[in-house]
C-alpha cells in the first residue's frame, strides 16, 4: 500500500478523491449560501449556520473538512514539483492552447488563488462566527460585508472572482477526478466533460448571484 | 560441379521438413546457457529470432542502427500476412500456398524452401494471436482474412492497414520480455561493420557505435544477419531512409555468396516523384487497384496539356482515355502482378503519355466505382489511404484521379543461404529479406511477413542447434584474438578513409547519382547495353566518391553522413554487382525484365532451358571480377509455365 | 497539383554537440521550397546546402518517412509533431507554412529523454517501460491456434485502437508534466482488452508504472494535450483503464 501512495497514479488517486470530497463540500456550502436569499429574514441562514456550529460538526467534520483541504494542497503542491523536474529545460516556443484547456494547464495556479480567496474568506467569516463566536446574526454579518459602503462593492467583486477562479478549478478538476480514479472511457470521458462543466458553471453561478444579489437588493 | 550444397533434404516435398527437425542435431538446455548469438537487425525476421533463440536459453546480443528495434521497416508493411489455415474454407492448403508462392516468384525459388514455408505459416498465425497481436476478428470471434493479389483463395491476415507493424510489435515485446530477463543484450543505434571470422567459422561481429563513434568488437558462437533488403541503392524507394545492405555486404565480402542481386520488385502503385529534392517515395497500398482503373491519355497533346498544368484529367473524356492494362491483360485487367502493372506503367511514361510535370506518372481512377458503389464504399475501403494521398500530394482523390508510379519496394536476392538457413561461412546465418530465399524473381503480397517471422520463430530456432551442437565446447571467443584485433582496425581505417577524403561533395550527391543510373538501366528494363554502361557509369562514381566526399563533423562522435557514406559505399558496390547479375541472367524473369527475352507482344519471356539457377556470386577481393557460382533449381513437383495474364 | 514556392524561410533550429554541451538555437535561412516537400525533405535540403558550405548538418532522427516508424520527432513551432493534426513529422509537408516565415524547431523536452545531439533525444525510458511488462508471457511454440479463444469484433477493434501507438513520444513531449502515462496506457490496454494479455493485466500495470515513474516522467494532469498531439488519435481513455488496472492491482494486494 505505502507503494501505491508513492506512485504517480496513487497520489493522483488522493488528489482526485480528496477534490471530490471538496466538491460535495462546495455543494453544500452553496445550498447553505442560498438561503440567504431565499429568506429575506436572515432566520434560514442563521438556522443553517448555528447548525454547523454544533459540536459534533465543529470538532468532528471541520478536522476532516481541513483535512481534506491539506490533503489537496500539500498533493497538489508534491505533484506539481514533480512535475516541473520532469522537464528541465523548457521549451523556447510552446503552443499548448490548440490541444488542452487554459484551466487545465492551469490547475495549480487557480488553486492557489482560489486558496487566497479561501483565506480571506475565512477571515471574513469564520474567525468571527466560529474562533470568536461573538456574532448573533450570521446573516446580517454576511450582509453587512456586501453592502457596507463602498467596500461593500470591492468585497462583492472580489467574491465574483473567487467565485469564478472555483469555477475555472472544478471544470477541469471535477472529470479529472473521476479519470484518475478510473472511471471514465471513451463514451464516459464525453459525459463527464459535460457534467463537470455543468457542475462548475452551477456553483460559480451560485457564488456569484449570492453577493451580487445581497449587494444590489438586500 | 556446383561448390553450392543447398543441403535440401532428399524425399518427397511434403516430409522434407519433418524428417530433416528429426535429423539435426539438438543442443541441451544447459549448453545453451553457454551459447552466444549475435542477431543483426530487429525487423521481423531479427527480432522473431532473437526473442526465439533468448527464449530456448541461449544468450542472444541484438544490434540495431535505429533508436529501438520497434522501428525496424518491418513496421510499414500495409497489407497483411499469408498463412495456408484454411479458416475460410476456401479449400487453401500447405501446398496451395507453396504453388503460389512458386509461381508467383517465377520459378526460381527451391521447391524445399518454399514448401516448409508454407508448412510453417499457420503457427505464425497462432503465435501472433498468443502474443497479442490484434488481428481483424468477425463479429463471431474468428480471425479475419482478406484476399491479395494473385491468388484465388482468402488466407490474408491483417491487422487494419497496420499488419507489420502489429506483427512486428508482438515479436519485440517478446524481445523485451527476454531483455528485461537478461537474455537478451540490446544494442540501439549501433552498425554493424564487419563480421569476424576466426578459423573459418563466424565468430562475431565489428560495429560502430552510432552515438559515441566508438569501433566496438562483439564476440559470439554464431552471427544471424537479420538486417533486411537493399532497394536504398537506387537512393529513392520505398524502403526507411536508414535501412541498408551493410551487414549482407560485409558478409559477402567476407566470403559469404550474395545470391540473385538482380531480382528487385518495384511496386506499381507509390506517389511519384515530385522534384529533384525528394529523398523518399511513398507506397500506396496495392489493394487500391481492386477498385481504382488505371489510366493514361489517348492522345499525347493531351498527355502534354497534363504535363504543361494546362489540363485536369476530369476535362479528358472516356474515349480519350487509355485504361492500357485492360486493354493489354483483359483477363487480368487492373489486377496484374506487381511486375506487370509496373512495366506497363513505365512503358506509356516512356511513350511520351505521363501525366504530371515530370512525365513519369499514370492515373489510378476511383470515378468509375464511386458512380458504381458510391462514394460511402470507397471511403469506408480506403479513407485512410485517400487521406494520407491528400496530406502528401494536397490532391482530393474523391474529386480527381490519384497519381501513380513505380517504385522499388523489395529485394528478393539476398545473401546466399543453405536450407538451414547458413550461408556458406559455417556460423554464419542469414534471414529474412537478407537472404535471397524463398521468393524466387518475385514476391507475393503479404509474403515477405510470414517469410520474415517463419525463419526467425520456426525455422532458425531448430537449424542453428545443428550448428551449434558441435560448438558447446568452444569457448567464449577472446575479444583479444588477433582477428578481432584485425577487423576492428581495418573497420576503423575503412571510416578514417571515408572521413579523410575532405572533398567537396555530400554523401546523397553520389547516393542520388548513383539512384539515377540505377534506376534507369538496372530498374524496370534492363539490356545488355544499358547494363555495361550502368558498370561503367557505376565506377566513375566509386572514383568520384573517393576523390570528392565530403563528411562534415567529427570522428568520433555521432555524425549522420559518415553512417551515410558507409552505407553508400556498399551500395555502389552492390549495384555494381547487381549490374553484372542482371547482365548474366539473359531472361526476363519475375522483377528482372530483360529487354532481349520478350514475346512478340513485348511480354516477359522466361528462359528455363538456360536460367533454372540461382545465381550466387562470390567477392574476389577490391578490383577482382566476383565469380558466379549456379544452383540448379530442381523441380519435382510443380511444372515450369509460362505466366500469362491476357 | 501545382504547389506554391517559399521563396524564403528562416530556420531557427535547437544545436547541441552532444549530450553534455550546452545548445541553443541558431537560425538559417532558405530558400525556394516547394510546397510539396516535406518538412524532413526541407531539413534534408537545408543540410545539403551546410554541408557544401563545409558546416556540419543538422541532426535528426527519421526513417521509414511514412507515419509508422516512430523514429522522428521534432517540436515545430511549438507543436509535437508540428502544425497538422494525426501527423508524424514526416508527413508534415511544407505548405503548411507560409511566405516568409520563421519556424523553430526543437528537440522533445523532457528529463527523462535527454538530448543526444540537435534534434536527436534518447527515448531508451520507454523501452526501459515495455521491458518492464510491456509484453504477454509467452514462448516461441506451443500455442493454441489463433481461433481457439474468439474475441469479440469490438475489443479487438479496441485493443487495435491502442496497438497503433508508435512510441514517438510526442505525448512526452507535448504534455507540460512530460507524463508518459498515454504511452503506458496505450500499451497496458492493448494487452488487457485481449484474453491473451488479461491474464497478467494487473501485475503488467503495476510494474510498468512502477518503472515509469522511477524513470522521471511527470505526472499526469489530465490536460488531454497528448491525445490530441499524438499522430495515431490514441485516446485518454486508456489513461482511464490504466488507472483503473492499477488501483485493481493494489486491492488485490
Amino acid at each position: 500500500m505505502s507503494s501505491f501512495l508513492s506512485s504517480s497514479i496513487g497520489k493522483k488517486l488522493i488528489m482526485s478523491l480528496s477534490g471530490l470530497f471538496l466538491i460535495v463540500f462546495v455543494l453544500v456550502h452553496l445550498i447553505l449560501n442560498s438561503f440567504l436569499m431565499f429568506d429575506s429574514t436572515g432566520e434560514l441562514f442563521n438556522a443553517g449556520a448555528h447548525f454547523m456550529s454544533l459540536p459534533i460538526i465543529r470538532f468532528g467534520l471541520q478536522p476532516v473538512l481541513f483535512g481534506g483541504f491539506i490533503i489537496h494542497i500539500i498533493y497538489a503542491i508534491t505533484l506539481t514539483l514533480q512535475n516541473q523536474k520532469a522537464r528541465p529545460q523548457k521549451y523556447a516556443v510552446q503552443n499548448l492552447s490548440n490541444s488542452s484547456t487554459w484551466s487545465s494547464r492551469n490547475m495549480f495556479v487557480l488553486g492557489g488563488l482560489v486558496l487566497v480567496f479561501i483565506a480571506m474568506h475565512l477571515m471574513h467569516f469564520f474567525v468571527p462566527i466560529q474562533i470568536e463566536g461573538n456574532v448573533h446574526d450570521d446573516a446580517q454579518l454576511v450582509k453587512a460585508l456586501f453592502t457596507n459602503g463602498s467596500m461593500g462593492l470591492v468585497y462583492t467583486g472580489l467574491y465574483v472572482l473567487g467565485a469564478i477562479l472555483l469555477g475555472l478549478h472544478l471544470a477541469h478538476g471535477f472529470w479529472s477526478a473521476f479519470q484518475s480514479i478510473g472511471f471514465s472511457n471513451k463514451i464516459w470521458k464525453k459525459r463527464l466533460e459535460k457534467v463537470s462543466y455543468f457542475y462548475a458553471i452551477f456553483v460559480a453561478a451560485g457564488f456569484i448571484i449570492i453577493p451580487l444579489y445581497l449587494h444590489f437588493f438586500a | 560441379m556446383t561448390v553450392l550444397n543447398s543441403k535440401i533434404p532428399a524425399g518427397p516435398l511434403t516430409e522434407k521438413w519433418s524428417k530433416h527437425k528429426a535429423a539435426i542435431k539438438v543442443v541441451s538446455p544447459a549448453n545453451k546457457r553457454k551459447l552466444d548469438i549475435i542477431v543483426v537487425g530487429t525487423g521481423l525476421a531479427g527480432g522473431s529470432a532473437a526473442a526465439s533463440l533468448a527464449e530456448m536459453g541461449y544468450n542472444v546480443k541484438a544490434f540495431c542502427y535505429q533508436d529501438s528495434g520497434r522501428r525496424a521497416h518491418s513496421i510499414a508493411a500495409q497489407g497483411g500476412i499469408n498463412a495456408a489455415k484454411n479458416y475460410q474454407n476456401d479449400n487453401d492448403s500447405v501446398f496451395r500456398l507453396f504453388y503460389d508462392t512458386i509461381k508467383g516468384g517465377d520459378y526460381r525459388a527451391r521447391e524445399g524452401n518454399v514448401y516448409r514455408l508454407a508448412e510453417v505459416s499457420g503457427e505464425i498465425i497462432d503465435q501472433c494471436v498468443a502474443q497479442g497481436v490484434p488481428f481483424a476478428r468477425e463479429y463471431g470471434g474468428t480471425l479475419s482474412n482478406r484476399s491479395f493479389g494473385g491468388v484465388l483463395v482468402s488466407r490474408t491476415f491483417y491487422a487494419r492497414g497496420q499488419t507489420g507493424q502489429q506483427l512486428l510489435l508482438g515479436c519485440y515485446a517478446s524481445m523485451n520480455r527476454m531483455i528485461g530477463q537478461g537474455k537478451i543484450e540490446m544494442h540501439e543505434r549501433n552498425e554493424m561493420l564487419d563480421i569476424v571470422t576466426i578459423d573459418g567459422k563466424a565468430r562475431g561481429i565489428i560495429t560502430r557505435n552510432l552515438v559515441t563513434g566508438e569501433i566496438e568488437r562483439h564476440g559470439a558462437h554464431a552471427v544471424v544477419i537479420a538486417s533486411g533488403g537493399y532497394g536504398n541503392v537506387f537512393f529513392l524507394s520505398t524502403n526507411a531512409m536508414g535501412c541498408n545492405g551493410g551487414a549482407a555486404w560485409q558478409a559477402y565480402k567476407n566470403g559469404a555468396y550474395f545470391g540473385n542481386p538482380c531480382f528487385v520488385q518495384i511496386h506499381p502503385t507509390c506517389i511519384p516523384v515530385h522534384g529533384e529534392q525528394q529523398s523518399k517515395l511513398t507506397l500506396m497500398s496495392e489493394s487500391l487497384r481492386n477498385d481504382g482503373r488505371v489510366w493514361t491519355p489517348k492522345k499525347k497533346e493531351d498527355a502534354i496539356k497534363l504535363q504543361k498544368g494546362q489540363m485536369s484529367p476530369n476535362d479528358i473524356s472516356d474515349e480519350d482515355r487509355d485504361f492500357y492494362l485492360e486493354r493489354r491483360y483483359p483477363s487480368y485487367g487492373n489486377l496484374v502482378p506487381r511486375d506487370v502493372a509496373s512495366r506497363a506503367a513505365k512503358e506509356r511514361c516512356d511513350e511520351g503519355f505521363g501525366v504530371n510535370e515530370t512525365g513519369k506518372a499514370v492515373y489510378l481512377d476511383f470515378k468509375y466505382s464511386i458512380e458504381r458503389l458510391g462514394r460511402d464504399v470507397i471511403e469506408a475501403r480506403y479513407g485512410n489511404l485517400f487521406q494520407m494521398y491528400e496530406k502528401i500530394t494536397d490532391a482530393n482523390p474523391y474529386n480527381e484521379p490519384m497519381q501513380i508510379y513505380p517504385a522499388i519496394h523489395y529485394s528478393m536476392g539476398g545473401v546466399w543461404v543453405d536450407y538451414n538457413l547458413m550461408t556458406n561461412i559455417p556460423g554464419l546465418y542469414a534471414i529474412g529479406e537478407a537472404n535471397f530465399s524463398d521468393h524466387g524473381g518475385n514476391r507475393l503480397g503479404a509474403s515477405a511477413l510470414m517469410q520474415g517471422l517463419a525463419d526467425g520463430y520456426f525455422i532458425l530456432p531448430y537449424t542453428i542447434g545443428d550448428y551449434l551442437a558441435d560448438e558447446i565446447q568452444t569457448p567464449r571467443v577472446d575479444m583479444n584474438h588477433p582477428e578481432f584485433v584485425k577487423k576492428e582496425k581495418a573497420a576503423t581505417t575503412r571510416m578514417e578513409r571515408l572521413f579523410n577524403i575532405k572533398g567537396s561533395k555530400s554523401v546523397d550527391s553520389f547516393h542520388r547519382r548513383l539512384g539515377n543510373i540505377m534506376w534507369d538501366y538496372v530498374g524496370m528494363a534492363r539490356n545488355e547495353k544499358g547494363l555495361k554502361y550502368a558498370i561503367e557509369e557505376i565506377a566513375k562514381i566509386r572514383e568520384d566518391f573517393y576523390k570528392d566526399l565530403r563528411i562534415p563533423g567529427e570522428f568520433n562522435s555521432m555524425n549522420i553522413e559518415l553512417e551515410k557514406a558507409g552505407r553508400v559505399e556498399d551500395f555502389l558496390e552492390l549495384g555494381d554487382l547487381m549490374a553484372r547479375d542482371a547482365l548474366n541472367r539473359n531472361e526476363s524473369c519475375g522483377g528482372h525484365y530483360r529487354e532481349e527475352s520478350t514475346t512478340e507482344e513485348g511480354e516477359a519471356k522466361r528462359d528455363d532451358e538456360n536460367f533454372t539457377f540461382v545465381s550466387a556470386w562470390e567477392y574476389k577481393g577490391e578490383g577482382q571480377e566476383p565469380i558466379l557460382h549456379k544452383e540448379d533449381l530442381v523441380f519435382e513437383t510443380v511444372e515450369l509455365t509460362q505466366r500469362s495474364y491476357k | 497539383m501545382a504547389d506554391k514556392i517559399l521563396k524564403e524561410l528562416t530556420i531557427r533550429v535547437w544545436r547541441q554537440k552532444d549530450a553534455k554541451s550546452k545548445g541553443k538555437l541558431e537560425s538559417y535561412k532558405i530558400n525556394n521550397i516547394s510546397g510539396g516537400t516535406s518538412f524532413l525533405e526541407m531539413l534534408d535540403i537545408l543540410n545539403e546546402e551546410l554541408i557544401n558550405k563545409g558546416t556540419e548538418p543538422i541532426a535528426f532522427d527519421h526513417d521509414c518517412r511514412e507515419g509508422i516508424c516512430g523514429m522522428c520527432s521534432l517540436f515545430v513551432n511549438g507543436r509535437a509533431h508540428g502544425p497538422d493534426n494525426d501527423i508524424t513529422t514526416c508527413q508534415l509537408h511544407m505548405r503548411k507554412f507560409s511566405e516568409g516565415e520563421t519556424i523553430t524547431i526543437e528537440p522533445w523536452r523532457a528529463g527523462a529523454f535527454p538530448v543526444i545531439k540537435d534534434l536527436i533525444v534518447d527515448r531508451m525510458a520507454f523501452e526501459k517501460v515495455l521491458q518492464s511488462g510491456g509484453y504477454i508471457s509467452v514462448n516461441t511454440g506451443g500455442v493454441p491456434d489463433g481461433n481457439a479463444i474468439p474475441i469479440s469484433y469490438d475489443d479487438a477493434e479496441e485493443a487495435m485502437d491502442a496497438a497503433a501507438c508508435i512510441g514517438c513520444g510526442a505525448c512526452v513531449a507535448t504534455c507540460k508534466n512530460s507524463s508518459a502515462m498515454l504511452f503506458v496506457s496505450a500499451k497496458v490496454s492493448h494487452l488487457a482488452k485481449l484474453p491473451q494479455g488479461r491474464v497478467e493485466a494487473t501485475r503488467r500495470a503495476k510494474n510498468m508504472v512502477a518503472k515509469m515513474d522511477e524513470l522521471g516522467f511527470g505526472n499526469c494532469t489530465n490536460t488531454g494535450a497528448c491525445e490530441v498531439e499524438c499522430p495515431k488519435g490514441i485516446s485518454i481513455a486508456n489513461i482511464a483503464r490504466l488507472n483503473r488496472e492499477f488501483l485493481s492491482a493494489t486491492i488485490k494486494e
